[in-house]
């Protein structure tokens, strides 16, 4: 009776008891879960989450970095939009983007096509072509404004004994934004390129062949099959490299911040960024600044984002 | 045999297009590296030659007696390995917890992580400057190392990796009472090295050749980075470049090399997951 009263008792118990036993393995779960990503969360809170807020703060401020910020409303933003140095950043930067991603893209294409080919040295070639991507910004801007050298550099003497004009790439406000597109496309070929020849490799043969069996001729294949079907990596490429032009700092920072005073045609945003808050201490203002930037870039996207069912074609 | 000969041109032709290319986008190499053997003299001659008239080993020997080349390389090696290693490690771990674990709130979490990613770094300059100098930080090895060890971009990228894994082993380890960190550890990990290798390239790339940060958040000379040493050179000798060549040749080289040995990884890693760090 009492055994039997027991196991009656019991048997109920046993559904419970397992499921007991699964939100304590459940919990024992989400306790390692949270464990594991806490140092990480830790640190994105800290170092960019926590200033990424500051800095919308402070763009509302008036601070030198020292005392107290003021508020003062959207002064800022109301200064900035009349600031002709901001402004015209703002334009550099649109007009140095504009110039290297397109040219930069166009040729990426060429090279990934050529690298796809399967004739010998193929691994030397990709290693020389990327050499320039994993070089150090200081070095390249160094060595181009050697070779950009108006008296002394390669490229005028080049320039000159095939009597063409031999501008001072670096001094000439007309020129001096268009030479540091010229490295920017230098070395960000190498980089699209490999990604646009991983694109490429996802293609499949069959398409080629269906194609060649109907008379197509190289053309119309690249035009008709591998363009359309590398538009995925097409809109990857394009994205990417608007956020890193928009971006652009080291380069003029080398080749151009240095010199006496720093030509108004090369000053880019993030140089303005840096100009007013770490060289002037204006750091509200260069919040602002930044905050804006932020805002060209999200903008740009998304309406890549929007634009993209028009061009890109998913497999 | 004619669509042979077909594709024998075809192959000189694009052989001849690569060879054209390459030449142009290793030439500003080679003219570095001709111009940090010449004299100053030989530097400044036209026509310039592409090859040094006597070769001056020696403005090697002057450039690290002008500035402290091996302290920055110390700096830098230091700063790099930091970073690498330590973002190697807690990424993977959250990068597990966010591919395997069950727990709630996850989704949102990820999400705050992928928000950090579309933020550019320019915008946390200030702030950070000030957190820097609020714990003391400015002008050490912390301030260039820590922040930088915490990426929301090398967490993403393993995490896509690790879902590509199969759960098969996870649920074999799991009844064999492993705990979570020894799945982890010695399951995830070692099935991961691709994954990890081109996350360690991506930073040590990043780190190698920073700019902005270590020019911003250190100031002696003590803590002088590669890519800060370089760019005070340059601005003490602006005009002698056989020695600023000199200069550029060492901060690029190692990592020339290092690229030279890794490059199927380098490459396949960007292939793989196409951003940059």
């Amino acid at each position: 009776m009492s055994i039997q009263a027991a196991s009656a008792k019991h048997q109920p118990d046993i559904p419970v008891k397992k499921k007991r036993k699964i939100s304590r393995l459940a919990f024992h779960e989400a306790a390692w879960g949270y464990l594991f990503i806490l140092p990480v969360a830790l640190g994105l809170a800290v170092f960019y989450m926590a200033p990424s807020a500051a800095s919308l703060f402070l763009s509302f401020t008036t601070w030198d970095g020292m005392s107290s910020p003021v508020f003062n409303g959207i002064d800022n933003f109301v200064q900035l939009a009349g600031d002709e140095k901001f402004v015209r950043s703002l334009l550099n930067t649109l007009l140095y983007t504009v110039a290297t991603v397109p040219i930069s893209i166009a040729l990426a294409v060429i090279l990934a096509v050529l690298l796809n080919q399967k004739i010998k040295g193929m691994i030397l070639y990709r290693t020389l072509y990327f050499i320039p991507v994993i070089t150090m910004p200081i070095a390249v801007g160094m060595v181009w404004k050697w070779l950009y050298n108006s008296e002394f550099g390669l490229i005028n003497f080049v320039l000159g004994s095939l009597h063409l004009p031999q501008p001072n790439w670096l001094f000439d406000e007309k020129f001096a934004l268009f030479s540091i597109v010229i490295v920017s496309v230098w070395t960000s070929i190498g980089y699209n390129a490999v990604i646009l020849l991983s694109g490429l490799q996802g293609i499949s043969a069959s398409y080629y062949e269906a194609a060649s069996l109907d008379g197509a001729g190289t053309l119309y294949r690249f035009f008709r099959i591998t363009l359309p079907l590398l538009t995925p990596s097409l809109f990857f490429v394009l994205v990417m490299s608007f956020i890193n032009s928009f971006q652009v700092f080291d380069l003029v920072f080398i080749m151009m911040g240095q010199q006496t005073s720093l030509l108004d045609s090369t000053r880019t945003v993030v140089y303005s960024i840096w100009e007013d808050g770490f060289k002037y201490f204006n750091m509200g203002y260069a919040s602002a600044e930044a905050f804006i930037l932020f805002i060209v870039i999200l903008v740009i996207t998304a309406f890549q984002m929007y634009f993209q069912k028009r061009w890109v074609h998913y497999q | 045999m004619t669509s042979y000969a077909a594709d024998r041109t075809r192959r000189i032709a694009v052989h001849i297009l690569l060879i054209a290319g390459a030449v142009i986008m290793i030439m500003p190499f080679l003219w570095m590296l001709s111009t940090s053997f010449k004299s100053f003299a030989d530097s400044m001659k036209v026509p310039p030659t592409l090859f040094p008239m006597e070769w001056h080993f020696d403005n090697y020997a002057k450039v690290l007696s002008t500035i402290d080349f091996g302290r920055y390389y110390a700096n830098t090696i230091v700063v790099t390995v930091g970073r690498t290693v330590g973002q190697l490690l807690l990424c993977s771990l959250a990068a597990y917890s966010f591919a395997c674990l069950k727990f709630p709130g996850k989704n949102i979490i990820f999400l705050a992580l992928l928000a950090v990613l579309m933020v550019p770094s320019q915008v946390v300059m200030i702030p950070s400057f000030v957190i820097m100098r609020e714990l003391n930080w400015l002008d050490t090895f912390y301030v260039l190392i820590i922040p930088g060890i915490f990426s929301a971009f090398g967490t993403f990228l393993l995490r896509q990796f690790f879902m590509t894994l199969p759960k098969d082993l996870e649920e074999a380890a799991k009844i064999d009472g492993c705990s979570y960190f020894r799945i982890y550890w010695s399951i995830y990990l070692p099935l991961s090295k691709s994954a990890l290798v081109s996350l360690a390239i991506f930073t040590i790339l990043a780190s190698w050749n920073e700019l902005l940060w270590p020019l911003i958040m250190t100031s002696s000379e003590d803590m002088r980075v590669l890519s800060i040493g370089i760019s005070t050179f340059q601005g003490q000798h602006s005009t002698d470049y056989p020695l600023l060549m000199a200069g550029a040749v060492m901060a690029t080289l190692p990592i020339i090399i290092l690229f030279i040995f890794l490059q199927r990884y380098f490459i396949e890693g960007i292939a793989m997951n196409g951003i940059k760090g």
